[in-house]
C-alpha cells in the first residue's frame, strides 16, 4: 500500500488557486521530495496532507485513511515539521519533548530518543527561548522524528541552518528512513533534494510539472543536476 | 498522561512566568500601599483634631466655646491674650495641629447686643489633597456644635432643645413588596450597594485577568509558530480548546487572586461598618441561595473564557491579542456600572435586554435578586449563561476544525 496517495488535489484561497489538480503517490519507506520555487504550492500540499488545511477538491489518503474523514487516524501516523515552526519558549527542551511524547503514550523511551536526535547536551534542560536558531531547529526535527512516525512530513527541514547543522539533519533523516519511516519533504534547495530523495516531484505555480527519480530526470533532460532539470522544465 | 491534562500543564508552564507575574504583584503592592494610606487618613478623621484656643473674652459664652473645644478636640495650647497668637501657632505647627481658635474680647458683648460674635480661626494647612482636608472638617464640626450650644444658651428657659429641633421622623420604606420600618430608601440603597459591589468588582477582575490569559495564549501560539504543530498532533480539538481554557484560567485566577489581595486592602480602607443588620429586615441568603450564586459565578467565568477563546482565534500575535481583550473588559465593566447605578427592575426595557444579554451581568445581579426572592431572574440567567458558554465552546471547536486558524478564511469539512 502506498504511504501517500494524492488525487486531483485542488486548493483555493479565495480567488487564488494555490494547488491546481495535482496527483502523486509516495511509496512506503522512501524519501519523496516536493521541489519548486517559493509560492509553488509545496507548503499548502504538505499542510493538507498534515490535516490542518482542507482541500477544495480532490482527495488525500495516508496509509489508506482519508485526511478529511479520518483526520484523527491520520494524525496518529504522521509527524509534521513546518518550515518556520517554533517551540514553546518558556519550556525547556526536555519539557517540550515530554509534552509532545505525552500525546503518543508518554513513553520515556520516546523522550530519550528525542534527546539523542536533538543532541543538545546539557542545554536540553535550558529554556527554548535561550536556544539559537540551529538548536531550535534540531529540537524540532527531534520532536518530529522521535515518535518514529509512519510518515514524516518535513517542510524545508534544513531551512536557515549552517552547513554543518544542515548536514547533520540530513544524516538524521536518512537514518530515520532506514528505521522504517517514510519521508515526504519539500525544499527549494534542489541539491539537497537530489542528495536525499529517492523520487521527486517538481512543482511550479500549483502544478506538478515533472516527476521521477533524480537520475531518471537528469537522464531525460540531459542535465548535470536537478536544478538544471527544473530550469529546463519550467522554461 | 491524559491529553487534556497535558495541555493544561503546558499552558500553565508557558503562561506563568516572572514576566507575567511581576507586573501584577507590583500592582497589588501599589493598591495595598494606597489602601494603607487612605486607611490611615480615615483613622485620622476619627481622632479628635489637634487645636489651640485663645480666650481673650473670658465670659460665660466663651466658656461654652472652650468647653466644646475641649470635649471634641485635643487642645494643645490654651491662651488668654491676643499677643499669644504667634506662640499658639508655633506650638500648633510643632504638634501638627489643625487650627487655632481666637475669641476676641468683645465676643459675648457683641452677641448680647444682637450682633454676631466673631471667632477667628487660624488654619494650618499642610496639603491640598482630599485627605489633607479631613482634620479641618473635624474642626468645622466643632464650630457647628459651638453654634448650637450658644443658641441653646441664648434661648435658655424656653425648652431650647425642642425649639432647635421641633420635628421627629418616623419612616417606613416599602421596597419590592417588603415593609421596612425605621429605615429610609437612601440607607437601604447604601446598604445594598455595599453588599453587592464586591461581587461585580471580583467578577470584573477575574474576567479581565483570566480572559486576557486565554486570548494571549492563542496569540502566543501564533507568534511562536507552535499552532501548526499542535494541530497535527493526535488530540481532539475539544481537548485543545478545553485545555487552553482551563490552563489559562488557572493562571488568570492565580493572578486575579494576587491582584485582589492588594485590592482588598484598598477597598477595606473605604468600607465603614454598617450599623444596620440586613437580617433584621428579613434580607438573608440561604445556603441554596449561595449555591445559586456560586453556579452563576462559575458559568459566567466559563462563558467569559469561552468567548475569549473565540476572540483569541482572531489574534495574529501576542500584541494583537492584547487589543482583543478590550471588548471583553468593556463587557465586564458595563454591567458593573449599570448595577451600581440602577436596579435591574427600574431599567428601561432596552437596557434590561442589554444587561440580560451580557453573560457577566448575572452573577453581579444574583445576590440582590436572591435577597428579594427573585429566583426567576437568577435561574433564567443561569440557563442563559450555560447556553451561551456551550455555544461559545462549540464555535471555538468549530473554528479549530477549519482553515481559519492558519489562513484567516473559513473553509471547513466534517472531520
Amino acid at each position: 500500500m502506498p504511504a501517500v496517495v494524492v488525487s486531483d488535489l485542488i486548493k483555493d484561497y479565495g480567488k487564488v488557486r494555490a494547488v491546481d489538480g495535482i496527483s502523486f503517490n509516495v511509496n512506503e519507506g522512501e524519501i519523496f521530495g516536493l521541489i519548486g520555487p517559493n509560492g509553488a504550492g509545496k507548503t499548502t500540499v504538505l499542510r493538507i496532507i498534515s490535516t490542518i488545511l482542507t482541500p477544495t477538491q480532490g482527495s488525500v489518503k495516508i496509509f489508506g485513511h482519508d485526511v478529511g474523514k479520518e483526520a484523527n487516524e491520520v494524525r496518529k501516523l504522521i509527524s509534521y515539521l513546518p518550515e518556520d515552526a517554533g517551540a514553546y519558549k518558556n519550556l525547556t527542551g526536555r519539557e517540550y519533548l515530554s509534552f509532545i511524547a505525552n500525546f503518543f503514550g508518554g513513553d520515556k523511551e520516546i523522550v530519550k530518543r528525542g534527546i539523542e536526535i536533538a543532541d543538545l547536551g546539557e542545554r536540553i534542560d535550558d529554556k527554548v527561548e535561550t536556544y539559537s536558531k540551529g538548536m531550535t531547529r534540531r529540537l524540532l526535527v527531534a520532536r518530529a522524528l522521535m515518535i518514529s512516525p509512519k510518515l514524516a512530513i518535513l517542510d524545508e527541514p534544513t531551512s536557515g541552518l549552517d552547513v554543518i547543522n544542515a548536514h547533520e539533519i540530513r544524516d538524521i533523516i536518512k537514518k530515520t528512513v532506514r528505521e522504517g519511516t517514510t519521508i515526504l519533504l519539500s525544499s527549494h534547495n534542489m541539491l539537497e533534494v537530489e542528495f536525499l530523495c529517492h523520487r521527486i516531484a517538481l512543482m511550479n505555480e500549483g502544478k506538478i510539472v515533472e516527476e521521477g527519480s533524480p537520475e531518471e530526470l537528469k537522464e531525460k533532460y540531459d542535465a548535470k543536476n536537478v536544478e538544471e532539470v527544473f530550469t529546463e522544465v519550467v522554461q | 498522561m491524559n491529553h487534556f491534562l497535558n495541555m493544561v500543564k503546558k499552558e500553565v508552564k508557558e503562561l506563568l512566568t516572572p514576566a507575567t507575574l511581576v507586573p501584577i504583584i507590583v500592582m497589588a503592592f501599589l493598591f495595598a500601599t494606597m489602601g494603607n494610606m487612605i486607611g490611615g487618613a480615615m483613622e485620622e478623621a476619627k481622632e479628635k483634631p489637634v487645636i489651640g484656643i485663645i480666650d481673650a473674652d473670658e465670659s460665660n459664652l466663651s466658656f461654652i466655646v472652650k468647653n466644646v473645644s475641649y470635649e471634641m478636640g485635643k487642645v494643645v495650647y490654651n491662651g488668654s491674650d491676643k499677643n499669644n497668637i504667634e506662640e499658639g501657632l508655633q506650638i500648633l505647627k510643632e504638634k501638627k495641629g489643625t487650627a487655632l481658635l481666637f475669641i476676641p474680647e468683645n465676643f459675648s458683648s457683641a452677641i448680647s447686643q444682637g450682633m454676631p460674635g466673631i471667632i477667628h480661626i487660624y488654619w494650618i494647612m499642610r496639603g491640598a489633597g482630599i485627605m489633607d482636608g479631613i482634620s479641618s472638617s473635624a474642626v468645622e464640626g466643632i464650630m457647628y456644635t459651638i453654634n448650637q450650644k450658644i443658641s441653646e444658651e441664648l434661648i435658655k428657659g424656653k425648652n431650647a432643645s425642642f425649639v432647635l429641633s421641633p420635628l421627629k421622623r418616623e419612616e417606613t420604606t416599602i421596597f419590592k413588596g417588603r415593609e421596612m420600618e425605621g429605615i429610609s430608601p437612601n440607607t437601604i440603597g447604601q446598604m445594598l450597594s455595599s453588599q453587592s459591589t464586591t461581587v461585580p468588582i471580583i467578577m470584573m477582575i477575574i474576567i479581565i485577568m483570566a480572559g486576557g490569559m486565554v486570548i494571549s495564549s492563542m496569540g502566543m501560539e501564533k507568534e511562536n509558530k507552535t499552532l501548526e504543530t499542535l494541530l497535527t498532533l493526535p488530540v481532539k480539538r475539544s481537548s485543545i480548546v478545553a485545555g487552553k481554557i482551563v490552563g489559562s484560567a488557572i493562571v488568570g485566577l492565580l493572578m486575579a487572586l494576587v491582584y485582589m489581595v492588594g485590592f482588598s486592602y484598598y477597598l477595606q480602607s473605604f468600607q465603614q461598618s454598617s450599623q444596620i443588620n440586613l437580617a433584621d429586615y428579613g434580607l438573608t441568603l440561604s445556603i441554596a441561595d449561595y449555591i445559586l450564586i456560586g453556579i452563576s459565578l462559575f458559568l459566567a467565568l466559563f462563558a467569559a473564557l469561552s468567548l475569549c477563546m473565540v476572540l483569541g482565534t482572531f489574534a495574529k500575535n501576542y500584541k494583537s491579542a492584547q487589543t482583543l481583550t478590550v471588548p471583553v473588559s468593556i463587557l465586564a465593566i458595563i454591567p458593573m456600572f449599570m448595577i451600581m447605578f440602577k436596579d435591574f427592575d427600574t431599567l428601561p426595557l432596552m437596557l434590561k435586554i442589554v444587561l440580560f444579554a451580557i453573560p457577566f451581568s448575572h452573577p453581579m445581579m444574583a445576590m440582590r435578586s436572591l435577597l428579594f426572592g427573585n429566583y426567576i431572574l437568577v435561574i433564567g440567567g443561569i440557563l442563559y449563561v450555560a447556553i451561551f458558554a456551550f455555544a461559545m465552546v462549540m464555535i471555538a471547536v468549530w473554528i479549530f476544525n477549519t482553515d481559519k486558524l492558519l489562513t484567516g478564511r473559513i473553509s471547513s469539512r466534517k472531520r
